[in-house]
């Protein structure tokens, strides 16, 4: 798994994965998110080589770009979906607290997130912090929002939670 | 009756335009079991379009009630079908049985008309919303050659609160 953080700017996939191609690479699932104007990327790369030399091969180009980067050995274990049946959006003042309050709610369900992103909006005076959480718990909606309406009130938060009903077909 | 294997993507097939039944016959009728056998083999499936089995002829099947809470008309097999009437949108999940492993988010009609035949060869109309409409459009689409991979929207989404997820 190749992390990859850095002052955004454009060109940086398109220069990264180029380096990687001509060195053999061959990537797999990637998720690439610009967070408050950072460039930031997880790539599943893989490649016919020790991780030392993996990062040899990205050394140069890195510090070019001032990117920091980082290389884990890991199992791919593609092919492995979990589908998401639970969708929850959560908005409100922005305060320190509310991803641990609100994930820790939904662990102690034993709600799997599965995706989970978030921004900061709103303006500089007055930020508002929206979430969207996707995961998977065996249960009923109606269970689940009961488990949730605490801490509605405790953090003063709007939280919608909706079922995901994948169409297959 | 026989079990007929899907085609999955990439298989060229998937890309053709089938073409209209021209008549409903026995010989349809008998394809018809087969596509059946073969929808009612798969869990969690609402729907089966000819042309992933490799018969490009518009041939649809969709079957939304094992999900009763979302309204729909049952088991529906429609040939040469036509949406006469479109209107509204919603993002929803679908998946996709030769798009193994993958799910995506895609924006369809919330209300659809849609026009066809019956497996006796007789027309029929049909008013459709949310789930049931989405899964029509989803094999619709396959009697075009489109994938609901061509139709992928954004993962970041707005915070409205979405019915048929």
């Amino acid at each position: 798994m190749l992390t990859l953080v850095g002052k955004d700017r454009p060109g940086i996939v398109a220069e990264i994965s180029q380096v990687l191609f001509e060195a053999g690479g061959n990537l797999g699932e990637a998720s690439m998110s610009r967070l408050g104007g950072n460039f930031t990327i997880m790539l599943m790369l893989h490649m016919e080589t020790k991780k030392e030399s993996v990062r040899k091969l990205l050394e140069p180009i890195c510090e070019q770009m001032e990117l920091f980067f980082h290389v884990d050995n890991i199992i791919a274990d593609l092919h492995q979906h979990i589908d998401p049946n639970f969708r929850l959006s959560v908005h409100g003042a922005d305060q320190a607290g509310i991803v641990a309050a609100v994930a820790g709610t939904l662990a102690k369900s034993n709600f799997n997130i599965l995706n989970l992103e978030s921004d900061v909006g709103g303006s500089t005076e007055k930020p508002v912090y929206i979430m969207h959480i996707e995961g998977f718990l065996d249960c009923s909606l109606v269970e689940l929002e009961k488990s949730l309406q605490l801490l509605k009130m405790e953090k003063e938060i709007v939280m919608h939670l909706v079922a995901i009903d994948t169409m297959v077909g | 009756m026989a079990q007929l294997e899907i085609l999955v993507y990439p298989d060229e097939r998937l890309r053709q335009v089938s073409q209209p039944v021209a008549e409903v016959d026995d010989e349809v009728r008998s394809f018809i079991s087969d596509l059946e056998e073969t929808l009612s083999s798969l869990p969690g499936c609402v729907g089966i379009a000819a042309p992933q089995v490799g018969r490009l002829e518009r041939i649809i099947i969709i079957d939304v009630s094992s999900k009763p809470h979302h309204k729909n008309h049952g088991h529906l097999v429609l040939i040469n079908p036509i949406v006469t009437f479109k209107e509204g949108n919603s993002v929803g999940r679908e998946g996709c049985l030769s798009v193994p492993d993958y799910t995506g988010k895609v924006s369809r009609s919330k209300n659809i008309e849609v026009r066809a035949q019956n497996e006796l060869g007789s027309h029929v109309m049909y008013k459709m919303v949310g789930y049931e409409a989405r899964a029509l459009q989803h094999e619709i689409d396959h009697l075009d050659g489109k994938l609901f991979i061509d139709s992928l929207v954004g993962k970041r989404n707005d915070l409205k609160k979405r019915t048929d997820f």
